[in-house]
């Protein structure tokens, strides 16, 4: 049998075996049902804020396109609806079903309202009702074509340069960067000590000696890896585009370039991770042969991971191109989890991702020839815990 | 047209070869110039006290272990990735995944053998049968008795039709039943070719079972051959039972009375002494109603080879 073949039957039975239990299953919908329920909070606090419901009525019918397109213009969002019968119409302000109810002409609106007009909406409606005047004029002041000379003048526009490009956007884009990194680092302690724990079942139940009859160690724990790594992928992967989806469906998040841009450097950046502390977990797995002792050995890597995400996590959220945040996100164990956090919420150089990229791909190198080291040492030597010194040497 | 008898099985006879194996961990020599063959179809018992190496060639066999030196030939040539997938092991330790099932294991051990999806299927159903675990197929490993566990891992030694099979102490741990199944499982594939080793610490059942056995002591081979060949070179042992006659064969020249039970008694007699005179001689001290060339039994003889050699 070939490598890859060895290798792509261990990662399936990985990938299956994993896919098929309850837990992953369950899990990822928990973790689903706990984000739309956060969306739905969003939703509920900020959501229906800024959407107006306006009703036309008598000649004001003809009105509610011109009303709805310059409403967009200015991001308001407006349902508009035909009221047919005034005094209905009155009934649905009082009890908030209609924010606004508009007769009249185009030149001379009257608007209905509960307490108050949104100011906003004034202006729409207000703008409307002098382009309408002015039109009027033009033509009496004798000019040939006066929707052309409004279609012009409505035409013109100011030149916006912003100093700071995303200012505006920084709270959401912060929130991107930071559910995309605690993500991360759900994920790859996560899957990772499910790489470990797979390692310690094969040497506590001892059929690793009967695969290592027949495959490589490296064989094994590639495959293994690839395999786990998958199932954590496609839960990542399955949580973040749903939380992405919802999110957008809701109107809570407005920056589905920036999220999507996230969510495929956060996959980037899984593997990376995950890659870079399987190795690791696999390595500490097989230094002991009971799941019993497995804690003792694991602990040293989650508190990198844990450490390092805690420290990262709050120089980014304090400021994600601050000097802290651009060094620590350079550093290969935290990268996976500080990288694409920032390129969610601030500016990163295309030279910054590119070193952190191949110093973690260097870093993966080093830990996976160590990592895989130990394993193939030590993965055949049963009874107390192995001495990580002695796994090295072999 | 010629007609070829093909092997039962479809497999092919092959043999084993194990030369001049070497093993040390640190200052302890784990083996020391182990050596045998099992050539195609042979039973090979392989028996020896506990640490006396018989773990150590094993895993070596497999090549789960590295020697230090000596080499493994399958077939003449030494045993490498390929031929290793052909061979079925049972290690020591037992273990299968517990959370699988019994069939997703042997179907999962079967391709791992290289076995094609289709092959490994069917193949895995076949033991499944074979082995009476057909109401626990879909069961996880961990769910399933001590028996009907081992049962598993002989199917998984034997999933992937292999072409030689290298078991150690299949035996331990099984009821009677299922080392009946056992027995006849390993004498069905020892008779389409496949040489069989495996070690067992029961005797009487190696000896029924072994076309050859292998005794290992402190990592050294003390005594390899066929049952009979090894007690050939014994002394000679004849039990007679003589009616009313105690003492008869004291005194008798180069034999000795190995012991006297009642009218039974065990000579034991010096290369050079005819058997015929110890008749004469008995049948002149009374009425003779038993004689009978007594054998060592291979639990004797582990006992002269191992026991008493570990006295010295």
């Amino acid at each position: 049998m070939t490598s890859a073949a060895a290798v792509r039957l261990v990662a399936q039975r990985e990938l299956v075996l994993r896919l098929r239990t309850k837990w992953f299953l369950i899990g990822t919908l928990v973790i689903i049902a706990v984000m739309a329920g956060y969306v739905l909070l969003q939703m509920s606090v900020f959501g229906d804020e800024d959407r107006s419901r306006i009703g036309f009525a008598g000649q004001a019918t003809g009105l509610s396109e011109r009303v709805a397109t310059a409403s967009a213009e200015l991001d308001i969002d407006v349902d508009t609806t035909t009221v047919t019968d005034v005094a209905a119409a009155k009934a649905q302000l009082s009890d908030g079903a209609l924010d606004a109810v508009v007769t009249g002409t185009a030149a001379e609106m009257r608007v209905l309202v509960k307490d108050g007009l949104n100011p906003r909406l004034r202006a729409v409606l207000t703008g409307l009702s002098r382009q309408e005047v002015l039109t009027a004029k033009l033509a009496e002041a004798g000019v040939p074509d006066p929707a052309r000379v409004m279609a012009e003048a409505n035409a013109a526009q100011v030149t916006v340069t912003a100093i700071e490009p995303n200012g505006t956007e920084d709270g959401q884009r912060l929130a991107i960067g930071a559910i995309m990194a605690f993500l991360l680092f759900m994920s790859i302690n996560a899957y990772g000590t499910l790489v470990a724990q797979g390692v310690v079942e094969e040497k506590a139940s001892r059929v690793v000696e009967i695969l290592l009859a027949t495959i490589r160690p490296w064989q094994l724990l590639l495959g293994k890896i690839i395999g786990i790594g998958l199932v954590g992928l496609i839960q990542l992967v399955a949580i973040a585009a749903a939380g992405i989806a919802l999110a957008l469906a809701a109107d809570v998040l407005t920056l589905s370039g920036v999220a999507v841009g996230t969510l495929v450097w956060g996959v980037v950046w899984y593997l990376l991770g995950f890659f870079l502390y399987a190795a690791l977990f696999a390595g500490s797995g097989a230094l002991v042969s009971r799941q019993e002792d497995a804690q003792s050995v694991l602990t040293p890597v989650t508190m990198v991971l844990v450490v390092g995400f805690l420290a990262g996590f709050n120089v980014m959220i304090a400021d994600a191109d601050g000097t802290a945040a651009r060094v620590l996100s350079l550093v290969p164990l935290l990268s996976p989890i500080l990288m694409p956090g920032r390129i969610a919420a601030g500016d990163v150089a295309a030279w910054e991702s590119a070193l952190a990229i191949g110093l973690t791909l260097a870093a993966i190198a080093l830990v996976t020839y160590l990592g895989g080291r130990i394993y193939q040492n030590a993965v055949l030597h049963t009874g107390s815990r192995m001495k990580l010194a002695a796994a090295l040497r072999g | 047209m010629a007609f070829d008898v093909p092997h039962a099985g479809g497999t092919v006879p092959h043999a084993i070869e194990v030369t001049g194996l070497r093993k040390r961990y640190g200052d302890i020599v784990a083996l020391d110039d182990v050596g045998f063959t099992v050539g195609p179809g042979e039973l090979f018992g392989f028996v020896g006290s506990n640490g006396a190496g018989k773990t150590t060639t094993m895993r070596i066999m497999l090549g789960v272990l590295a020697a230090d030196a000596g080499e493994v030939r399958f077939d003449g040539t030494p045993i490498g990735r390929e031929t290793r997938a052909r061979i079925g092991y049972m290690p020591e330790e037992r273990g299968l995944y517990p959370k699988m099932t019994v069939r997703d294991q042997l179907i999962y051990l079967a391709r791992l053998h290289g076995l094609a999806t289709n092959d490994a299927h069917a193949a895995a159903e076949n033991w499944i049968r074979r082995l009476g675990l057909a109401d626990r197929r879909d069961d996880e490993i961990q769910k399933l008795s001590l028996g009907n566990q081992q049962r598993v891992q002989l199917a998984a030694a034997l999933v992937h039709d292999p072409a030689l099979l290298v078991l150690d102490e299949p035996f331990s741990g099984l009821d009677p039943v299922a080392v009946d199944v056992m027995s006849e499982v390993l004498r069905e594939k020892a008779a389409h070719g496949v040489p069989v080793v495996f070690s067992s610490h029961q005797l009487a059942l190696v000896e029924g079972l072994c076309d050859r056995v292998g005794i290992i002591r402190d990592g050294a081979m003390v005594a390899v051959g066929s049952i009979d060949e090894l007690t050939a070179d014994a002394t000679t042992r004849l039990r007679v039972s003589v009616e009313s006659a105690p003492g008869w064969a004291d005194g008798l020249e180069g034999v000795r009375v190995v012991s006297a039970n009642g009218g039974a008694t065990l000579l034991e007699l010096a290369p050079d002494v005819d058997e015929q005179a110890v008749l004469r001689a008995a049948m002149a001290a009374g009425r003779v109603t038993e004689l009978s060339r007594h054998r060592p039994t291979l639990a004797e003889l582990f006992r002269n080879v191992v026991v008493e050699g570990n006295a010295q």
